[in-house]
């Protein structure tokens, strides 16, 4: 096996029995990302020099016999764009921020360096982490590894591309509504978005405050809990994140689903999706029966009103969110003949059509008058959706249900139309909105040979169970090690 | 003719002067141009893609004590809100604020009025970061960051206020408080306090609420009394002819002395309030409201009528001395080193204030300690000097420091209460004064206190002034024969 195809514990392992060093497995992905992503393009920016330099420190840590190196100690990762990294630009994917390079690093970075990783570069993205397919990205549409005419996914479509395209070993991702569980599932890898405050979402370029998560995209369950593992933990610097030790993640995979109760949501099949995802949805909660877990039926009888909600509340609170992208202090800057001018020039010239779709949505439904009919009302349903997953987890352990209603669409096939766009989000936005977590993984493939993602869900903070559901069944199946030709 | 009355209601933004800004780690620096521009910023508080906002718990403490002194409702749950505008000194383009879920609500101050006290209403209380500043130049506009994040409370009122007198009473009732639970220095030159005050104005007696101009920015006490004296007489002047008036933001132009319009109500921003996301609702926990209420200075009104029962003084007095919490700290102090308190007002009212004012001191920085000052006012009481001579004194004291005793000493400034020493000198100037003792003799009453005079000249002011006046009564009466 080639040294860019390892998992991130194969790797590991591999790197502390000395088999190879961690500056031959950077060059190897380095060569790998040359190689393929002229096709596949998920990367906006690569740091080649930091990365062999990072590099270099990973290998004389390894050699050395007095420190005990990090958990992720030479492994080559990747970072999607909208998370700041000091001295690196960051644009997330926006003409606004095209030249913006942070004097800071994202907390979610800062652990990855302090545990020892490796980053290669910063992923595509759609504009602002609003979209699902990375074609609102300002610079260029990332390709599924699976069927370049195919779009990845998204928003994190630039990460998880790359991790199929073993492009790196493991990427972050963010996920507001679905953005790292949709792409995942479109690019059979693993997909793990967090309880909302698991993670810090410092230095996290803010979409929608209260829905935002950092998660992990990686090519399996135990990689997954590796990850989170890191990145995982209160920070003071984020109010909403929460004070619970982090658990040790990988302790959870034990294989053994005996016992454990497992929620089938029936508003999760519904008319329209293709029936190739609805086979291998209900065979994979056949395996997972057969693993030893009770299956039950369950309802969430609010999911309807989840997309409603949801596209009244992101758009809400990213036009307050992007209302700092005005010229002024750093990005893109128009001059004008007068203040007002500068505003609307460098607004309506640093952002593409989605933001200010989603910047008009918002103000509309905060402005006076409409308050209470929109936004507040929105917050009302949106208790109603957790107040389901409450009831629902006092049954059950997890949900399972697949992660979009379809497989990966062509390139161009949505992008005219937004309402079929969000529709690809239908199953994962929920999930953002109740503030549980939520992961997907591969589960079989559709007769064009796209991947087909399961999802499964656990409570707030119950990362462990969600993760032990999906390490028993990609144990059982093979699915996980099918790897794209490129 | 229809009598107008005003009605009036002030918003007043009061810095408060934590160690570090609001939302952030930056330092709270002073507004005075000393500190270069943008230098005690962070990615935080210049509005940096990624950052998120934590919360100052010292501010808020601070939010809290003024709410309990304002006898506010104080509510389990407060909230954080964004209050959404572009504007070039406003990093995030919005302001964290508070919005349904202030800090405090329904509250009152009470102030002194011509009629008697009367309460003023305040309708909230809550707590907000500070943006920064602007200064326009040819070359074009400059944005200051240092005062963005800097924590503002903002206390607004019920249109309670009926004249520019309450007007300023309120404003230097609320200054006086602030001061006392130390949410800032009160340094006003500094602009710790801005003020924005909605008037309309009504036939007396009415209930009407007509539609108000809102003054923005006025930050000293003289320009918030003036533009709201200007615009209660321009409003009367309007409806007097015949005119309405119509609701408006309005500027105030100090050089001109006028207020204009800055928006109408066409064009009213709509600030699109929703709870601020990236912070959790803030529980007020009851055992932490006791134990900040527990903390509670005594409050000015409270002190000045202490000062009005325990130490005999006049009201007047009284309110001089506790409207900077420091003067009544330095007063009380006087008093507990055994100064008279009827006395230590009067030379603190008067004499030290008085060389406060010339030299540009204030109670803080001046070299006269308490003790000192209450031997000082010891040596007047007990006729060891003069009240002249403790004047020379106490100027001493304030230009150098020292003890009022070693400086009475150095200066031979005891007091002659010797009777023999005093009739030599009296009988030597009534020889010497033979047309003035004759007038006097004659009935001239007044001549005395110039005969007066000239012993306590030959004295060098030494002499005690009641042993002169009762010895040289004694001769001229003698020579009556």
């Amino acid at each position: 096996m080639r040294l860019h195809q390892l998992t991130i514990h194969e790797a590991r392992d591999r790197l502390t029995s000395g088999e190879f060093s961690a500056v031959e497995l950077s060059e190897a992905l380095l060569e790998r990302i040359l190689a393929v992503d002229n096709d596949v393009k998920a990367y906006l920016t690569l740091t080649p020099e930091e990365a062999l330099a990072q590099a270099h420190a990973a290998d004389r840590l390894l050699g050395s016999s007095q420190e005990r190196p990090g958990s992720l100690v030479g492994i080559p990762l990747a970072v999607k764009d909208v998370l700041c990294t000091q001295g690196i630009r960051t644009t997330a994917g926006s003409r606004v921020l095209d030249n913006f390079v942070p004097p800071y690093d994202a907390t979610v970075v800062a652990r990855l360096k302090a545990a020892g990783a490796v980053i290669l570069g910063k992923t595509n993205t759609d504009e602002f982490a609003m979209g699902s397919s990375t074609e609102n990205s300002a610079f260029f549409t990332t390709r599924n590894p699976w069927d370049l005419d195919r779009v990845p996914g998204g928003s994190s479509g630039g990460s998880a591309a790359a991790v199929a395209a073993a492009e790196c070993l493991g990427a972050l991702g963010t996920d507001t509504g679905g953005s790292v569980r949709q792409p995942a599932g479109f690019c059979g890898v693993v997909g793990f978005k967090p309880s909302y405050g698991r993670v810090s979402r410092y230095g996290l370029i803010a979409f929608a405050s209260s829905l935002d998560q950092v998660g992990v995209l990686t090519r399996d369950v135990t990689d997954a809990a590796l990850l989170l593992e890191v990145i995982a933990g209160h920070d003071p610097r984020d109010s909403t994140s929460i004070g619970l030790p982090v658990p040790e993640y990988a302790a959870s995979l034990t294989g053994d689903l005996r016992g454990v109760r497992v929620g089938v949501p029936r508003e999760y099949f519904v008319a329209g999706m293709q029936s190739k995802v609805e086979e291998a949805v209900r065979a994979a909660v056949d395996v997972l029966a057969d693993l030893g877990a009770e299956v039950h039926e369950i309802g969430l009888p609010h999911t309807e009103y989840a997309l409603s909600v949801y596209y009244l509340i992101a758009p809400a609170e990213a036009s307050a969110n992007l209302a700092r992208y005005d010229g002024v202090r750093y990005g893109l800057r128009v001059e004008g003949e007068s203040l007002r001018e500068m505003y609307t020039t460098t607004r309506g010239q640093g952002f593409g059509p989605e933001v200010k779709r989603r910047i008009m949505l918002g103000t509309y439904a905060l402005s006076a008058g409409y308050y209470d009919a929109y936004y507040l009302k929105a917050q009302q349903v949106r208790t109603l959706i957790k107040a389901d997953f409450d009831v629902a987890f006092e049954k059950v352990d997890v949900v399972v249900g697949p992660t979009t209603p379809s497989t990966a669409f062509r390139i161009g096939e949505k992008s005219g139309d937004p309402l079929q766009m969000y529709l690809s989000d239908v199953f994962t936005l929920s999930m953002n909105l109740a503030g549980i977590c939520g992961l997907s993984l591969p589960c079989g493939f559709d007769d064009a040979g796209l991947p087909i993602g399961l999802q499964v869900m656990g409570p707030a903070w119950g990362e462990e169970q969600a993760l032990r559901t999906a390490y028993a069944y990609e144990q059982a199946t093979e699915w996980h090690t099918q790897r794209p030709v490129l | 003719m229809i009598r107008y009355e005003p009605v009036i209601g002030l918003e007043v933004h009061a810095q408060i002067h934590t160690a570090s800004k609001m939302f952030c780690g930056c330092p709270v620096v002073a507004d005075t141009g000393d500190v270069p521009s943008n230098t005690a910023v962070c990615p935080v508080c210049t509005g940096m893609p990624g950052t998120l906002p934590v919360v100052n718990r010292r501010a808020v403490e601070l939010t809290l004590l003024t709410c309990l002194a304002l006898d506010c409702e104080v509510p389990p749950t407060a909230r954080f809100a964004r209050k959404s505008y572009f504007y070039p000194d406003l990093p995030k383009g919005y302001q964290i604020s508070q919005h349904a879920l202030p800090f405090g609500r329904d509250g009152f101050l009470e102030i002194e009025t011509a009629a008697g006290p009367k309460r003023i209403r305040i309708n909230n209380v809550h707590l907000e970061e500070d943006a920064g500043k602007l200064y326009h130049g040819a070359g074009g506009s400059r944005v200051d960051l240092n005062r963005a994040g800097v924590p503002l409370i903002e206390i607004v009122t019920e249109p309670d206020l009926r004249s520019v007198e309450e007007v300023r009473a309120y404003a230097a009732a609320l200054h006086a408080v602030l001061v006392y639970l130390g949410v800032n220095g009160g340094e006003m030159e500094r602009g710790v306090m801005r003020f924005e005050a909605s008037v309309s104005v009504r036939p007396a007696g009415s209930d009407a609420l007509n539609p108000r101009h809102e003054i923005k920015n006025l930050n000293s006490f003289r320009a918030l009394a003036d533009a709201v004296a200007y615009e209660i007489a321009a409003q009367v002047e309007t409806l007097t002819h015949g005119g309405a008036v119509a609701q408006q933001t309005v500027g105030w132009d100090e050089a001109r002395g006028v207020t204009y319009v800055q928006r109408s109500k066409e064009y009213a921003e709509d600030y699109r309030y929703f709870p601020e996301p990236d912070l959790p609702p803030v529980d007020v926990d009851r055992a932490w409201v006791a134990a900040l209420r527990a903390q509670l200075p005594e409050l000015p009104a409270a002190r000045r009528e202490r000062f009005t029962s325990d130490y005999g003084l006049s009201g007047y007095d009284a309110a001089l001395l506790t409207a900077d919490r420091a003067v009544a700290d330095y007063y009380e102090a006087v008093v507990s080193a055994g100064g008279a308190p009827k006395a230590a007002a009067n030379w603190i009212t008067g004499e030290l204030f008085r060389l406060m004012k010339e030299t540009g001191q204030t109670i803080q920085t001046v070299h006269v300690s308490p003790q000192a000052l209450a031997e000082l006012i010891q040596l007047v009481e007990t006729d060891v000097i003069t009240l002249g001579s403790g004047k020379t004194v106490l100027a001493e004291m304030f230009a150098a420091g020292g003890s009022a005793r070693q400086i009475v000493a150095a200066r031979g400034l005891a007091q002659i209460s010797d009777t023999n020493a005093l009739e030599q000198v009296i009988a030597r100037i009534v020889e010497e004064n033979p047309e003035e003792v004759r007038q006097y003799l004659e009935g001239k009453e007044q001549i005395l206190s110039w005969l007066m005079g000239q012993v306590m000249r030959a004295t060098h002011g030494k002499a005690n002034p009641q042993v002169v006046q009762r010895l040289l009564h004694v001769q001229l009466e003698a020579r009556r024969q």
